[in-house]
């Protein structure tokens, strides 16, 4: 392909997002300012230029993920869908990889060694999933509403999700849980997320009341609604009678089986979710209590504008668990109080529209179900990791995108990111396969 | 269009991505604004990381007595942001301040570090106070932490001290062991043996409530690491032994080394004048160390390893040994006194190697020096080639290079090489300018410990392991592996018998005066080389090299006593001393009937005996003042008894 004018309509850098790249790029800066404060050693403090430290490495990481993005744009557009079960099966042989040889760093097997560098495939498998999902969707004649098509899609997920939980890594269980949504966008019912949205209501109300309680409180609503029923419509049809006995049912059984399947689960898993719905329940001394009263309190003595940039104290001593990586946010929130919180979150809102819009405005489906991936994959993170830091959500390891410590993460949100915005700046000459 | 179709669904997404923004934002607002739980939690700082510092190994004697030990102190710290004191002027009434002093030592320590000491070394009293009443003053807690404490003393050089790490010692530290404040030995054993006496540093994590008060540890203390103290250390060195010499170096300038010739091990390392190791211990430091380091007398200069001092004639053993190595000069050969070449003493006018020893002859060694030289021919070339070979061999007996003792306050001597000469004398030179070398003066340096070492090689004839101070470290039981080797210095066991014949000889009559003769327990049965070093700049420094006992040498030594004249008088003596103490303490030996009471007599005449140049001239000053002040009383009782005249003579009117 030879750049054949100079003309600047041909020139397809005029088509980028400039939106998502500024604000993509303060992140990035940002998110290494918040690392070297949050390694910074009061007592012997390392300047940041320092490479052996973590902030001077996420810079160098920095400076790759701008290589990969160069990459990307000299790269063909079609090569994305032309070769995404490729990036798919590379990164499932990846996962297995990880499964066989990696290592285990608490209590999760998610990193592998190759020579020097050590990289987490969990955060490349989302971008493979990702790829794959929206060629096979986007597929001419796919349609949701075909039974066979849920074969192929539940193969692309299952596969994944299976290593992914013998690693033992459920923060990223759920990111993929969470891509649904993108199917959602394609057709799925809504119900189907309706449906989740209950189970887990029951879940966190028998963890409350009493699971006998709550199957009587259970069997009142099933009695209100019947009666309403009864009384708007005077009859009740007999498939309707069916479905109402059997989702009583089923809840009843599945609200009186929580304890149990609770007690199935990890100790440490237990005391995550107890931590945020009773913190009497839970033991003061233990990690789970001190972990999260550490990064709350680290959030909260913020105050309105902040302590200023390297003058935390909370986050300064190593009681906040992953200070750099998971629970970056904490450094933002006590150096730049509420008024930095704020910033972040208007800049991670004004990304996730802008990538549904862009999303949106593509003509094949590839690309648009490509970008709501991206959109459901960065609103996983950011919400799982931002609620799990501020306690309305047990801890699961997830990283903020762009701005937690971590090669593997910063390169693969960033594949992602400039991708779909390689995509959009070549939208006016995709056309739709089918 | 196909994608047309489901696009009003991105307002869901909007609408969930809203929902999810938006309640992030109100607990936060929450969190952060309107509760202010988190700030004081924050201020109470839950959590305080402290770090547990470990004891300092300590230091014994060979004989296991102890040296060096560590007493505990409290330092009263202050974390100027945590800082406020609901009752400042309840503080300062406490420890009796003023509010002024109190704020200007809060800002000090604020614009240094986010902590640091407030007041250091408590005294028992204020510890006490303030264990009380801590509770009441947030932002203030104790910290323990050890100093040095000497038994004696003794050793100050050898021992060296520790002090605050500097910045540039800091920014050498790869190991990120030390942080600002931490203590660190400086000199002596203490620096070179800093990796094993510092331990290891422990970490504690306390539970503390919004008043400061320790409420638990963190977790149960699983996170806690305890401190490991540092190794202990046994010297080789004998403290009375040390202890004795320092006494006997009063008033004078100068060093005596005592090594175990089997071993290696330092039995004394004496410089004179010393310290007080005791006075730069703690916060006493600062208060001492200026003038200890500025004083004139050197004090911190460890004249036992770094000084180079020209060897005199104690380096004729040396020569007479390459001479018979080389086959220049045989047991038999005799060579002549002949005052043509150098100046001498009388003696009998033919010598042979032993006695040319016993007798300390210039002349012999003159020519010895000579033939070494010039084995190789008269031409300049193979007097090159000849001083060259000379120098390698001078350089195995462990001169003109460090030895490698452990401590790294040591000197490397010198010997100088051919090029040296080449240079100095635009390469037109012969062997009447180098001929001082031969009898030990000249271009050459040589520390005492070096001397202490080529007593050591003749006793053990031929071989030395490197003197070292510390002959165990820790459990190990030993020491560092660089001080179990044994260095041959290349001259075969044969050639050292002349040599000891000859150094038995010169203590038993040769040069060795009658006074250091007295103290000699077996009569004749100590080896010695005497030394007078010719001193252009005042009176002739005394040395001396002896081990004892002549068959199976127990102790080597050598002394240097700066400005002290001729070597068989007061070095001799003050060395005969030492290896008679150090022998009667270690060995079944008795003292002889008509030694009781000469032995004593002679030690008080050397203690008193004063050989340091400011001393004397402060006795010189002390006696002119004396005299001045005599003169001042006469003057006045004159001008009294004047006075008085004049009262008799103006009676009716006095003033």
């Amino acid at each position: 392909m030879i750049i054949s004018s100079t003309r600047n309509s041909r020139n397809p850098l005029n088509n980028l997002d400039v939106v998502s790249v500024f604000v993509y790029l303060i992140l990035v800066v940002w998110g290494i300012m918040s690392i070297y404060s949050a390694s910074y050693n009061v007592e012997n403090p390392k300047p940041f230029y320092d490479f052996s430290s973590f902030a001077g490495k996420q810079f160098i990481f920095a400076l790759t993920a701008i290589g990969l993005i160069i990459l990307v744009f000299l790269l063909d557009y079609r090569l994305f869908e032309d070769f995404a079960y490729i990036f798919y099966a590379l990164s499932i042989l990846l996962l297995i990889a990880v499964v066989l040889f990696g290592k285990v760093v608490k209590g999760q097997q998610n990193w592998i060694q190759i020579g020097p560098v050590s990289m987490q495939p969990t955060e490349f498998a989302k971008l493979g999933v990702s790829l794959a999902l929206a060629r096979f969707l986007g597929a001419p004649g796919s349609k949701l509403t075909d039974k066979k098509i849920w074969l192929g899609i539940g193969i692309i997920f299952i596969i994944p999700a299976l290593l992914i939980l013998k690693q033992g890594d459920y923060g990223s269980l759920m990111v993929f849980v969470l891509l649904e949504l993108a199917l959602y966008r394609e057709g799925m019912p809504f119900w189907v997320i309706t449906l989740q949205i209950v189970i887990a209501i029951l879940f966190v109300l028998s963890l409350l009341i009493k699971p006998v309680y709550l199957a009587f409180g259970l069997f009142f609503v099933f009695v209100a609604i019947t009666g309403v029923m009864l009384l708007i419509r005077r009859k009740v049809e007999r498939s309707e009678w069916i479905v109402l006995i059997a989702g009583f049912l089923l809840a009843a059984m599945f609200v009186v089986s929580v304890p149990k399947i609770f007690a199935k689960l990890k100790k440490y898993h237990q005391e995550r979710i107890m931590v945020l719905l009773d913190e009497d329940a839970v033991d003061k001394k233990g990690g789970a209590y001190y972990n999260l009263q550490q990064s709350k309190i680290a959030i909260g003595s913020g105050g309105f504008w902040g302590k200023g940039f390297l003058e935390g104290t909370q986050t300064k001593y190593d009681f906040v668990p992953e200070q750099h990586s998971d629970f970056i946010f904490c450094t933002v929130g006590e150096e730049f109080g509420w008024a930095g919180s704020f910033l972040v979150i208007v800049l991670f809102m004004i990304l996730l529209f802008r990538v549904v819009m862009i999303a949106e405005r593509q003509r094949s489906r590839f690309a648009r179900i490509y970008g709501y991936c991206v959109a459901s994959i960065f609103f996983a993170h950011f919400a799982f990791n931002l609620s799990m830091t501020v306690g309305l959500f047990p801890t699961i390891g997830v990283p903020l995108p762009f701005m937690s410590y971590g090669g593997s993460s910063l390169w693969s949100f960033t594949l992602m990111l400039f991708i779909l915005l390689k995509l959009d700046m070549h939208r006016n000459r995709l056309f739709s396969r089918d | 269009m196909e994608g047309e179709r489901g696009s009003e669904k991105r307002f869901v997404f909007y609408a969930i991505f809203g929902f999810v923004g938006l309640t992030l934002l109100i607990r936060l607002f929450i969190m952060q604004v309107l509760e202010d739980k988190y700030q004081e939690s924050a201020e109470a700082n839950a959590i305080q990381k402290q770090t547990v510092y470990p004891d300092r190994g300590l230091i014994f004697d060979r004989n296991g007595k102890l040296i060096v030990y560590n007493e505990p102190v409290y330092d009263l710290m202050v974390i100027p942001r945590e800082a406020r004191l609901p009752d400042t002027m309840e503080f300062c009434r406490l420890f009796g301040i003023s509010k002024q002093e109190f704020i200007d030592k809060i800002k000090a320590i604020r614009a240094v570090a986010p902590e640091g000491v407030f007041f250091s070394q408590l005294s028992k009293v204020d510890f006490a106070k303030v264990q009380e009443k801590l509770s009441d003053f947030p932002g203030f807690y104790v910290s323990r932490r050890t100093v040095r404490v000497y038994t004696s003393n003794a050793m100050a050089n050898a021992l060296g001290y520790i002090a605050e790490i500097s910045p540039e010692e800091l920014k050498r530290d790869s190991s990120q062991y030390y942080r600002p404040g931490d203590y660190v030995g400086k000199s002596g054993i203490e620096a070179s043996y800093e990796y094993y006496l510092r331990g290891e540093k422990g970490v504690r994590y306390q539970l503390k409530n919004r008043f400061n008060q320790v409420v638990g540890s963190y977790q149960n203390g699983q996170l806690d690491k305890p401190a490991i103290a540092g190794e202990n250390l046994i010297s080789s060195v004998d403290i009375e032994l040390q202890k004795y010499g320092e006494a006997l170096m009063v008033n004078k300038t100068g060093a005596i080394v005592a090594i175990e010739p089997q071993t290696g091990e330092i039995l004394a390392l004496i410089t004179s004048p010393s310290y007080n190791p005791n006075l730069l211990v703690g916060d006493d430091f600062k208060k001492n160390f200026a003038s200890i380091s500025r004083h004139p007398d050197l004090l911190l200069f460890n004249r036992a390893t770094q000084s180079a001092y020209p060897p005199g004639s104690t380096f004729k053993t040396v020569q007479a040994l390459i001479g018979l190595q080389n086959g220049v000069l045989n047991d038999t050969l005799r060579l002549p006194c002949n005052w043509s070449l150098v100046k001498c003493h009388p003696h009998p006018y033919w010598t042979t190697p032993q006695t040319s020893i016993q007798y300390s002859c210039n002349p012999f060694y003159y020519q010895t020096f000579r033939k070494i030289v010039h084995q190789k021919g008269e031409s300049f070339e193979a007097l090159q080639a000849g001083y060259k070979q000379w120098r390698e061999q001078v350089l195995k007996f462990g001169f003109g290079r460090k030895l490698g003792v452990d401590i790294a306050d040591e000197g490397s001597g010198s010997i100088p090489q051919v090029e040296r000469f080449n240079k100095m004398y635009k390469n037109n030179w012969n062997f009447s300018n180098i001929y001082s070398l031969s009898i030990g003066q000249g271009e050459m340096g040589v520390t005492l410990l070096q001397m202490a070492n080529l007593a050591c090689i003749i006793a053990n004839k031929g071989y030395y392991y490197i003197p070292h101070l510390i002959k165990s470290i820790g459990k190990s039981g030993k020491p560092l592996p660089q001080y179990q080797v044994r260095h041959s210095v290349g001259i075969d066991e044969k050639h050292f018998e002349p040599i000891i014949k000859g150094m038995a000889g010169a203590f038993k009559a040769g040069t060795v005066g009658p006074m250091a003769q007295v103290v000699n327990l077996y009569a004749g049965d100590i080896c010695a080389k005497t030394g007078t070093v010719q001193n252009p700049h005042g009176e002739d420094h005394s040395t001396f090299i002896a081990f004892a006992p002549c068959d199976n040498p127990k102790i080597a030594i050598a002394v240097y006593v700066e400005n002290a004249g001729f070597g068989g008088i007061w070095a001799a003596t003050i060395a005969s001393l030492m290896m008679q103490k150090y022998l009667k303490d270690t060995t079944k030996v008795k003292i002889q009937p008509w030694q009781v009471g000469r032995i004593e007599a002679t030690e008080k005449m050397v203690l008193e005996k004063v050989f340091n140049r400011r001393e004397l001239l402060r006795l010189d000053s002390i006696r002119k003042a004396e005299k001045r002040k005599q003169d001042s009383i006469k003057a006045i009782l004159r001008k009294k008894e004047q006075e008085e005249e004049i009262y008799d003579d103006n009676q009716l009117n006095p003033q």
